[in-house]
C-alpha cells in the first residue's frame, strides 16, 4: 500500500454499548473514487468524522502519503487537505453565494476575489454558479454546488461525500458525476458514501463494505451486480418485494384541483393537483425534497383543510374536514418526520399507538382512553412488525429510526385502512426494515386497500407503484403508468417538464 | 470539561428526586444567604419549616397551613393543565382578583337577604369570573395570535386596578366609616366560608382544592382531553397529526385554570379574609405558578408542594417577627426553591459527563 494516498489501519472507536468501527482498515490510491458501502449503523459515519478529525479513534492509525495523519479537529482535516460535503447543508439562506463560501474560511481573501475564482472554479468542474445569488433562492442541486466549490477552493486532495444524491434529479446527478470524474482524473481521491448501489457501479472504482462497524468485504464494484453488493452489505439474501398489480376498478381516493397554501414561511404551497387512486392500486409521488411533498401529505391526512371537492375519500367530498373525520372516512397516513410528527417522542409505544389509532380502534370510551386495549394494540403493532424494543413501555425516542418507523406504518395499517398516504416510508432505514416496510404497503395494497406513497427514492417507487406521478414546485405532473417509463422521462417529470405523450 | 449527555428516556429516579434535592439545596443556600445577614442558618431554616409543624404555637400554625395552600393548590393544579398543553398562563393572580370581585359582588347583590342558595351562586360568579379573565387572553391569541404570556400578565394590573375602584367605589362598605373595603362577607352569613370542623382550618376552598386536584388526575392520566394537553405540550405537530384543534384547547385550559383561579379568590374572600379591600391580593396566583413547577406541574406533586410553599409562607411569617428577618430574603428563599428545581431537572432528560 506504498503509493496508497490515505491508508486506513486497524482504525478501532467503540461507544458505550457499541463497536461502531472495528479493526477497520482499507486505503484509497490517488485519483481513484472509493465506495464506503453499508446500511444505517453500519460504522460509515464514524469512520468518516475519524478521518475528518471530529472523533478521535480509540485505536489504529491513519496515514496520509504515507505520512502520520492524526487530525484533531476538522481543521486540522482541511489543512491536511481533507474535505468533506455533507449530507445536510450547512448554509445562511439570506447570503450570496459568495458570502456562504467565506463563512468557512480561516483567511477569506477579499470578496471581488472571491468572486472570481468561485466564477472559475465553478465553470471549470462543470457546475455553473454565480457568486452574488442568494442561497435561498437556489434549489437542492445548486446549493451542493456551493458546498462542494467551497470545498474546491481548499484544494483537498481527498474529498468526502456524505449520500450526495439523496437531494438530486436524475439529470443533476449526472452533472455532479461528471465533476467528480474530472476530479478524479485530476488525482483526487474521492471517499462516496452511499446505499445506491447503481450509483456505485456507474461510478466508483473501488468498493469497502461495512457492517456492524467491520470491513466485510471489498470489490471493484462494476464486476458485481447491485444484488451481490446489496448481499454483501446486509449479510443475507434479500427477496425483492413481489408486486403483481393489484388495481381495481373502484376510485378509493380522488384528488381535484387541490391548492393549498404552505403553513410553513419557507414550504411550498399546492398548485391544482389532481390524481385519483383506485383500490388496490400504489401511485408513487416522486420529487425533490421541498416540492411540497408535506404540504401534500398534509392536505390528505386533514392536518391541512382545503375546499370539501378537492379531496374525496371512497365517494365522500372530505376536502375540510380534520384529521379525526378523515380517519373516520378510512384514510390513514404517516408523515415522514417520524420523531415529533408521526410520534411524540418522551410518550411510551402504549401512548403513541393511542395517537393516531384510537379513533378507528375504538380506543375511547365516553371521553376515557381504555389503556388496556390501547397496551394490547401496541404489543400487536410491536409482535405483526417485529419492532426490536425491550417493551411497550419504553419512549418513542429510545427506539431506532427503522423500529420506530416499523412501528409507525404498523400503527397505521393496523387500523383496516381503505386509503393509506406515506411519506418517505424508508427514509434512513436499514435495508431489511425497508423490505418489510414495501412488503407491508404491497400487501395491504393486494387487500384493496388504495396506497398513495410519497418518497425521494425513485428505485423504491419504480419497486412498488403501480403508477408515478412527481412533485415540483407544488405541481404534480400527470399520473403515468410506472412499467415502461424511461429514467430520463421521470426526470423530466420531476424538473417539471410533463410528457406530452402520455 | 462537563457536558450533558442527553439520556433515551426520561429518569425516573431523576424525576422524583429533584424536588427533594431542590428542597435540600435551598436550605443549604438560604442557610448562606441568612448567615449574611447576621442570622443563625440552622435557627432560621428551623423556624421556617419546623416551628409551624411542632412548635410552640403549633395548635395555631398547623390550621393555617390548609388556608395558605388551598388556594396555591387550586391554582396550581388549573396552571399545570395548561402548561402541559405549552399554554402559559401568567395571569392567574389577576384572575383571582376577578373571581372574588364578581363573586363577592353577586354576593354582595343579596345582602342582607338570607338564604342557603346566594352563595352556591357566589361559587359560580366567583368561576366565571376568574374563566372570562383568562379567556381574554385565550381568545385573543386564538383569533390574532398574540401572546398568552403577555396579555394574561398585563391584564393582573387591569385586575389590580378595578380591584382599587371596587373596594372605594362600588363594593365598599357603606357602614365603613368611608375607610375602603366591602362588607365582611364571612360574617355575612349567606356568603360566609366557614371552617367544616373548627380548629382545623379546612373550609369549603380546601374541599375544593382537593377535588380539583383528583379531577386533574384522572383527567390527565384517563381522559381523552388529558392526553390531547400533554400531546400538545410535548409535540404540538404530533398533535394536529392527531387531530387535536390547538384553539379548542387553548380556550379549554385558558378557561379551566382561569376558573380555579377565580374559585381561590372568592373562597379567599368569602373565608379567610372577608373583605375585598385594595390590599386583598397577596401574590398567590404568581406564588402558585412556582408551586406548580415544583410539583412537577402533577396533580399530587402539586398537592405537596402547595403544602410545602404554605410552610415557607407561614415560617417565613414567624421568622420575621421572631428572628427580624427581611421580607425580601423571605422572598428570595421561595425564588431559590424554584431556581434549584429547574436547574436539578436538567438531570431528569441529560446525564452530567466529566470528560478530562
Amino acid at each position: 500500500m506504498s503509493g496508497a494516498l490515505l491508508a486506513l489501519e486497524g482504525l478501532t472507536k467503540a461507544y458505550p454499548g457499541v463497536v461502531a468501527n472495528d479493526d477497520v482498515s482499507f486505503a484509497i490510491q490517488p485519483g481513484e473514487i472509493h465506495a464506503l458501502l453499508g446500511e444505517n449503523g453500519a460504522g460509515k459515519s464514524t469512520l468518516v468524522k475519524m478521518i475528518y478529525g471530529l472523533v478521535k479513534p480509540d485505536k489504529g492509525t491513519m496515514a496520509l502519503r504515507g505520512a502520520l495523519y492524526a487530525p484533531t479537529s476538522p481543521h486540522a482535516a482541511r489543512s491536511s487537505g481533507i474535505a468533506m460535503v455533507f449530507q445536510h447543508f450547512s448554509l445562511f439562506e439570506a447570503l450570496t453565494v459568495a458570502e456562504n463560501v467565506t463563512l468557512g474560511m480561516e483567511s477569506p481573501p477579499p470578496m471581488k476575489d472571491l468572486a472570481k475564482r468561485i466564477t472559475e472554479v465553478s465553470h471549470a468542474y462543470g457546475l455553473p454558479l454565480s457568486p452574488d445569488r442568494l442561497v435561498g433562492d437556489l434549489s437542492a442541486g445548486e446549493r451542493q454546488r456551493v458546498e462542494i466549490i467551497r470545498c474546491l477552493l481548499q484544494d483537498p486532495k481527498v474529498l468526502i461525500m456524505d449520500e450526495p444524491t439523496s437531494v438530486l434529479t436524475p439529470q443533476e446527478v449526472a452533472i455532479l458525476f461528471e465533476t467528480l470524474r474530472k476530479l478524479s482524473a485530476e488525482g483526487t481521491a474521492i471517499l462516496y458514501i452511499s446505499h445506491k448501489l447503481e450509483e456505485i457501479r456507474s461510478l466508483c472504482h473501488g468498493a469497502t463494505i461495512l457492517r456492524r462497524g467491520k470491513v466485510v468485504g471489498s470489490c471493484n464494484p462494476r464486476e458485481k451486480s447491485a444484488s451481490e453488493l446489496a448481499e454483501m452489505m446486509v449479510g443475507v439474501a434479500l427477496v425483492p418485494p413481489a408486486r403483481k398489480g393489484t388495481a381495481q376498478d373502484k376510485v378509493a381516493l380522488n384528488v381535484e384541483n387541490l391548492s393549498v397554501a404552505s403553513p410553513n414561511p419557507f414550504g411550498m404551497a399546492l398548485k391544482d393537483v389532481s390524481f385519483s387512486v383506485r383500490q388496490g392500486e400504489i401511485l408513487g409521488i416522486a420529487g425533490v425534497a421541498g416540492n411540497g411533498q408535506d404540504e401534500l401529505l398534509a392536505a390528505l391526512s386533514g392536518e391541512l383543510k382545503s375546499a370539501p371537492a378537492s379531496v374525496d375519500i371512497g365517494g365522500q367530498a372530505m376536502g375540510a374536514t380534520g384529521p379525526l373525520d378523515r380517519r373516520r372516512s378510512g384514510l390513514v397516513a404517516a408523515p415522514e418526520e417520524r420523531l415529533g410528527h408521526a410520534a411524540a417522542p418522551d410518550m411510551t409505544l402504549v401512548e403513541n399507538a393511542y395517537l393516531s389509532a384510537a379513533t378507528r380502534r375504538g380506543l375511547v370510551k365516553s371521553g376515557f382512553i381504555d389503556w388496556k386495549k390501547t397496551e394490547a394494540l401496541a404489543a400487536e403493532i410491536v409482535k405483526d412488525n417485529d419492532v426490536r424494543t425491550p417493551g411497550t413501555h419504553v419512549a418513542a425516542r429510545a427506539l431506532s429510526g427503522g423500529n420506530l418507523q416499523k412501528f409507525v406504518i404498523g400503527r397505521e395499517l393496523a387500523q383496516s385502512p381503505s386509503v393509506i398516504v406515506v411519506n418517505q416510508p424508508t427514509w434512513g432505514v436499514d435495508a431489511s426494515a425497508a423490505a418489510a416496510i414495501r412488503q407491508a404497503l404491497i400487501d395491504k395494497a393486494e387487500q384493496g386497500a388504495a396506497v398513495v406513497v410519497i418518497s425521494q427514492d425513485l428505485d423504491e417507487l419504480l419497486e412498488i407503484s403501480d403508477t408515478f406521478a412527481a412533485l415540483n414546485a407544488g405541481h404534480l405532473s400527470k399520473p403515468r403508468p410506472t412499467e415502461g417509463l424511461t429514467i430520463e422521462e421521470i426526470g423530466l417529470m420531476m424538473g417539471g417538464v410533463h410528457g406530452g405523450t402520455a | 470539561m462537563i457536558r450533558l449527555v442527553k439520556r433515551p428516556s426520561p429518569s425516573r429516579f431523576w424525576t422524583y428526586a429533584t424536588p427533594i434535592f431542590a428542597v435540600l439545596l435551598t436550605m443549604v443556600a438560604g442557610g448562606f444567604l441568612f448567615a449574611a445577614l447576621g442570622k443563625d442558618p440552622f435557627v432560621a431554616i428551623k423556624t421556617i419549616f419546623f416551628e409551624p409543624l411542632f412548635g410552640k404555637n403549633a395548635f395555631y400554625y398547623r390550621s393555617q397551613l390548609p388556608i395558605k395552600a388551598a388556594p396555591l393548590v387550586l391554582i396550581a393544579t388549573g396552571l399545570a393543565l395548561g402548561f402541559r398543553a405549552g399554554i402559559w398562563n401568567i395571569g392567574a393572580e389577576g384572575q383571582y382578583i376577578m373571581g372574588a370581585i364578581i363573586g363577592g359582588g353577586v354576593g354582595l347583590a343579596f345582602y342582607p337577604m338570607e338564604t342557603r342558595w346566594i352563595f352556591p351562586l357566589v361559587i359560580i360568579a366567583g368561576a366565571f369570573g376568574g374563566m372570562i379573565w383568562a379567556l381574554i387572553p385565550a381568545f385573543l391569541k386564538t383569533r390574532f395570535g398574540t401572546s398568552e404570556i403577555l396579555v394574561s400578565l398585563m391584564l393582573v394590573y387591569v385586575a389590580e386596578n378595578l380591584l382599587a375602584s371596587m373596594s372605594i367605589g362600588l363594593l365598599k362598605n357603606p357602614e365603613g366609616f368611608g375607610f375602603p373595603g366591602s362588607r365582611n362577607l364571612s360574617q355575612y352569613v349567606s356568603t360566609q366560608n366557614l371552617e367544616i370542623w373548627s380548629g382545623t382550618g379546612i373550609h369549603s376552598g380546601v374541599i375544593a382544592a382537593l377535588i380539583a386536584v383528583i379531577f386533574a388526575y384522572v383527567l390527565l392520566a384517563r381522559h381523552q382531553l388529558g392526553f390531547q394537553i400533554r400531546l400538545s405540550g410535548q409535540a404540538p405537530k404530533a398533535a394536529r397529526f392527531a387531530g387535536v384543534n390547538p384553539n379548542r384547547l387553548v380556550l379549554i385550559c385558558m378557561a379551566i385554570s382561569g376558573g380555579l383561579a377565580g374559585l381561590a379568590g372568592m373562597f379567599e374572600l368569602t373565608g379567610p379574609s372577608g373583605v375585598l379591600s385594595i390590599d386583598f391580593n397577596q401574590g398567590y396566583g404568581f406564588t402558585a405558578i412556582i408551586v406548580a413547577f415544583l410539583g412537577r406541574l402533577n396533580p399530587l406533586g402539586i398537592l405537596a408542594a402547595g403544602l410545602l410553599m404554605a410552610l415557607t409562607y407561614i415560617g417565613g411569617d414567624i421568622a420575621k417577627s421572631s428572628l427580624g428577618l427581611p421580607a425580601a430574603a423571605i422572598l428570595a428563599f421561595q425564588g431559590m426553591l424554584l431556581f434549584f428545581l429547574l436547574a436539578l431537572d436538567v438531570l431528569t432528560n441529560y446525564r452530567v459527563k466529566v470528560k478530562r
